[in-house]
């Protein structure tokens, strides 16, 4: 098993698919049956993989597993891929909203349905491959590959403000990146002058320009150096977050967005900012990291309180849930600069669930979308009487927003603030006031919608859920469920890596602290 | 000591030049019905002196070395003939279906082409300015092609003023050069800067050389003749003007300030990097407001000139490196982008307002989809080749720390992406309009393998790239 490069081929295997689909022809019923067919059964049989992955991962190795290597660029810049504990089970959140997204997109994309599809595939690839990379070139290279299907699902599909919404998501996020690409290429050059040459290479150097990333963790970089790439590439995992100030293309990009691609959105695009922290921040930058933590706090509490407030003031349901977003990523982002084991697992815990938990919301209000073609709140209400189903499924997604116990969203919370609160208690109170305003909204949002009186006319005939929608919640309830009574499988994964990195952490303060203290 | 000289080096040179004049005379003899014949010569002569290039020797210095041949130059040399190549297939249905046939074109071409090869091989100041000026003089006269059209021969006397001009000021730095160096060879200048260090006097002539050549590729400030004259010559014109000759001043504008005057590189890394960050920003702001696709097209050319001169600016081998790249992606996405406009076809006749490509991913969706990828890889969205264009040219900033002309450089990006886009969203997004006549066969292919070289350039990137790679070791062989 070993041997297979298994990596690669999850990566590659939807861009197949798209391919595959592209050489369907026509536009009639058959071939949009059939175009839905591939494209389902490559996400799932993707899906599958991916499991094969989890089974074959060692999670008491805190290094990178079922690691690919092969010569690309030249010069240190390799194709090279990989998954450790911290990555894997993004890997595995990807393969297994996307066979839903696909699913749940059958019959609400009216135009255009194989560019759709070949769009969503195209994706795929390119967020697996954000996970497994190794390499920060290649990592760049998914990363912001992903901006040109993202920019099309959500200006050929998207709302009435789609053009809009389309091109703020594309310069911002672009923005930021770019300053990101700079300091690999500064990382890049200042390799050359520190990292001993692989064997293979011969020449007469003794040092080697790389950009291999686990080369790149064992690079001590110059504490004034530091700060800089670690702005750099702060600029692009603040957009992408998305952190207060720099939200606010996230509103209008999840309203304007399909439902399927609000979901990809908030589930995964968002995850590759706090996964950006962990991955590159904390363990190549930890100096500058460790003098950073307070502004990281004060953003992240900011953005936990304020947008909080302001999800409560939303009309629309979107929105509001794209506020939420922003705020419970105002948790990850302090749980990871908390830098103690709890945090950090708690962090990517909370990332998990929130993938789940956001992504199924978006579904809810693409169930009742679909059937109104409104997501104004005050157009719902009293859904309870014709929709039970709905208004169950709903609930315990509503519910693990918020963060009560047995739902997957409190354990992620509980330990960021738990982290937290052991590095800095005020951080760790004020965001805990977030929890408060979060269950206002939330709750307030389902009251809304959900309870009451079915006054409205329109909404007398509105049915619940379909088949094909019970199809796709029910995983999802399970999970919620089932991860916040159990959230063990996914903490016996994840453990090793997260020990591993903060050990590593508290090493490399405590050896510069040494040195500042030797030097008078 | 008269020797007569190695003729082996300039091969390829000698055979365009042969064959043009050949050219020539079939057509003067034949006559307009003759066109058709002298189109497809003339790309068999290109396509002959590429393989002349490719198969010939791989280095040399002849004609009392004013003439080099070394990995750079070849490597110039076969993206210049396929530019030109390229550009004589593009002109063939435009021509034939607007009446204006005419057995010069292709001619005129071949004798440009002729010019550039001499202009990439050039190791002297008076080579520099004999290539020069036969490509320039040709240029100036295919511009003005449609004599019968008022726009094409204003654009034509518009080239021609500036251009000659320009030349001054490139004569008036040479004999300035010339004056404090006592020497036109490219090595003599270089060692007598070695030796002797920068006067004031020769620093005032690397400026004016500068300018001159600034002006051939349409670098800020010289960049005012770009626009008019893009959006006024016909349109295969438009699409020649911005692949090959682009090509050749690059590989001239490298030659000569990383040849010559490297000792004294300080001195034009500042000139180049302002140079380069003006073009990038101009470009970038000045194509917002375009309604008019070539007009937008030159503003493009004038921000990635800009970009090419980031890599130029570093002064490196890297740097280098990073300018070979540039220009053969370059090349790549431009001619895709001309067969994109050129197929911009209605009945009524051709139509250059980029609204009227509303909706076209619904009326030609395989054409749209390959625009859409020249366009984005234009803007520089990884995985596509215009990524990896800029990764290399930035990368080489960095190594020579110009920090500044890093950043201005990635946002001026940013800023250049949202034209870009909007062409996409005009494209995607909106409803359709009147629909085009079908491509012509030609443009079909043209595009089609320009689209798959944008595509799939990451498979064959590390390849290309040790090429490059090794043309930019020319200038520094310890290196």
């Amino acid at each position: 098993m070993s041997e297979w490069p298994i990596l690669s081929t999850i990566i590659f295997l939807p861009l197949v698919g798209a391919l595959l689909v592209l050489v369907i022809r026509g536009d009639d019923e058959i071939a949009q049956r059939n175009i839905f067919n591939v494209a389902v059964w490559t996400t799932t049989v993707t899906f599958i993989l991916s499991l094969f992955v989890w089974i074959n991962f060692d999670s008491a190795d805190p290094g990178f597993q079922m690691v690919e290597r092969a010569e690309w660029l030249g010069g240190g810049i390799t194709y090279h891929m990989g998954v450790d504990g911290i990555s894997m089970l993004f890997v595995i959140l990807t393969t297994f909203l996307m066979p839903l997204c696909i699913i749940a997109s059958r019959l609400t994309v009216k135009t255009q349905f194989k560019s759709y599809m070949v769009a969503f595939l195209v994706m795929e690839t390119l967020m697996i491959g954000v996970f497994c990379s190794l390499d920060l070139v290649l990592f760049y290279l998914f990363f912001e590959g992903g901006l040109i299907p993202m920019f099309l699902i959500i200006g050929i599909w998207g709302g009435p403000r789609r053009v809009y919404a389309s091109f703020k998501f594309f310069l911002y996020t672009l923005l930021g990146s770019v300053l990101m690409l700079l300091a690999i290429m500064a990382m890049y050059w200042y390799s050359g002058t520190v990292v001993p040459c692989d064997a293979s290479a011969g020449g007469i150097a003794a040092t080697c320009s790389t950009t291999d990333i686990v080369k790149l963790m064992d690079v001590q970089f110059p504490a004034s150096m530091q700060f800089w790439l670690w702005i750099g590439f702060f600029a692009s995992f603040a957009v992408k977050m998305p952190m207060w100030p720099v939200h606010t293309w996230l509103p209008d990009a999840h309203v304007e967005a399909p439902t399927a691609g609000s979901v990809i959105l908030a589930a995964i695009l968002l995850k590759m900012g706090g996964y950006g922290f962990l991955r590159f921040s904390l363990p190549m930058f930890p100096l500058a990291s460790a003098d950073l933590a307070p502004f990281i706090f004060t953003l992240s509490v900011v953005a936990i309180i304020y947008t909080s407030i302001v999800a409560l003031m939303q009309k629309d349901m979107k929105k509001l849930i794209a506020y939420s977003s922003v705020a419970h990523m105002g948790f990850v982002t302090m749980g990871i600069f908390a830098m103690t084991t709890q945090g950090v697992q708690g962090s990517i815990f909370l990332m998990l669930s929130h993938g789940l938990v956001s992504g199924a919301l978006f579904l809810c209000v693409g169930v009742v979308y679909d059937r109104m073609h409104t997501r104004e709140i005050s157009a719902y209400g009293g859904l309870v009487n014709r929709m039970p189903l709905y208004a169950l499924a709903f609930m315990v997604f509503t519910m693990a927003n918020v963060g009560l116990p047995g739902t997957m969203g409190f354990v992620g919370e509980f330990l960021t603030l738990a982290g937290t609160y052991r590095v800095n208690t005020w951080v760790a109170f004020l965001a805990t006031t977030g929890i408060i305003l979060s269950a206002a909204y939330a709750l307030w949002l389902y009251r809304r919608i959900i309870f009451g009186k079915l006054e409205k006319g329109s909404l007398k005939d509105i049915l619940d859920l379909s088949r094909r929608e019970q199809l796709i919640l029910a995983p999802l309830v399970i999970l919620t469920l089932f991860f916040g009574f159990f959230p063990g499988p996914i903490m016996d994964v994840t453990a090793a890596s997260v020990d591993q990195l903060v050990a590593n952490y508290e090493a490399a303060l405590s050896a510069a602290g040494q040195l500042a203290s030797a030097s008078p | 000591m008269t020797m007569f000289p190695d003729l082996l080096p300039a091969l390829p040179e000698i055979l365009l030049a042969v064959g043009a004049l050949a050219l020539l005379m079939i057509g003067v003899f034949v006559g307009e019905k003759s066109t058709s014949l002298i189109n497809g010569l003339s790309i068999a002569l290109l396509v002959v002196a590429g393989i002349a290039v490719i198969a010939g020797p791989g280095g040399g210095v002849t004609f009392s070395d004013a003439f080099i041949l070394d990995p750079f130059a070849r490597f110039m040399k076969v993206l210049a003939l396929i530019g030109s190549a390229i550009a004589i297939v593009m002109s063939i249905g435009y021509a034939r279906a607007r009446k204006f046939e005419r057995f010069e074109y292709p001619v005129l071409i071949v004798i440009a082409t002729l010019g550039m090869l001499m202009m990439i091989s050039a190791n002297d100041l008076i080579a520099v300015y004999l290539g020069l000026e036969l490509q320039s003089l040709s240029l100036y006269v295919i511009a003005a092609i449609n004599r019968d059209s008022v726009r094409s021969t204003e654009a034509g006397l518009k080239y021609f003023v500036l251009g000659a001009l320009s030349s001054g000021m490139l004569l008036y730095g040479a004999s300035l050069v010339y004056g404090f160096t006592g020497t036109t060879t490219f090595a003599g200048i270089a060692s007598a800067l070695t030796a002797e260090g920068a006067s004031l006097g020769l620093v005032f002539g690397l400026v004016f050389l500068i300018a001159g050549l600034a002006f051939k590729i349409s670098a800020v400030p010289f960049h005012m003749w770009t626009p008019d004259v893009y959006e006024g010559a016909p349109t295969p014109v438009t699409a020649f003007f911005a692949a090959a000759p682009k090509v050749a001043a690059v590989a001239l504008f490298v030659r000569v300030v990383v040849g010559p005057f490297a000792p004294i590189t300080h001195d034009w890394q500042q000139i180049l990097s302002f140079l380069a960050i003006a073009s990038m920003v101009l470009g970038a702001f000045a194509a917002i407001g375009q309604r008019n696709i070539k007009r937008l097209m030159a503003y493009s050319s004038i921000g990635h000139m800009g970009y090419a001169l980031v890599g130029l600016a570093a002064g490196s081998e890297a740097g280098v490196q990073g300018v070979i790249l540039y220009v053969s992606i370059y090349l790549a996405m431009t001619v895709g982008a001309f067969a994109c406009i050129l197929s911009m076809r209605r009945r009524e006749g051709m139509t250059y307002e980029i609204n009227d490509l509303a909706g076209l991913a619904k009326t030609h969706p395989v054409m749209a989809f390959m625009f859409a990828a020249i366009l984005f890889s234009l803007a520089g969205i990884p995985p596509l080749a215009g990524f990896f264009a800029k990764f290399y040219v930035f990368l080489a900033a960095i190594e020579a720390e110009l920090y500044v002309l890093a950043v201005i450089g990635v946002v001026a990006s940013v800023i250049g992406a949202y034209y870009y886009l909007r062409i996409i969203k005009i494209m995607y997004f909106d409803d359709p309009a009147t629909s085009f006549e079908p491509m012509p066969t030609e443009l079909r292919v043209v595009l089609g393998v320009s689209g798959a070289f944008v595509l799939f350039f990451i498979i064959f990137a590390g390849p290309l790239g040790g090429a490059a790679g090794l043309a930019a070791q020319t200038f520094f062989p310890t290196g």
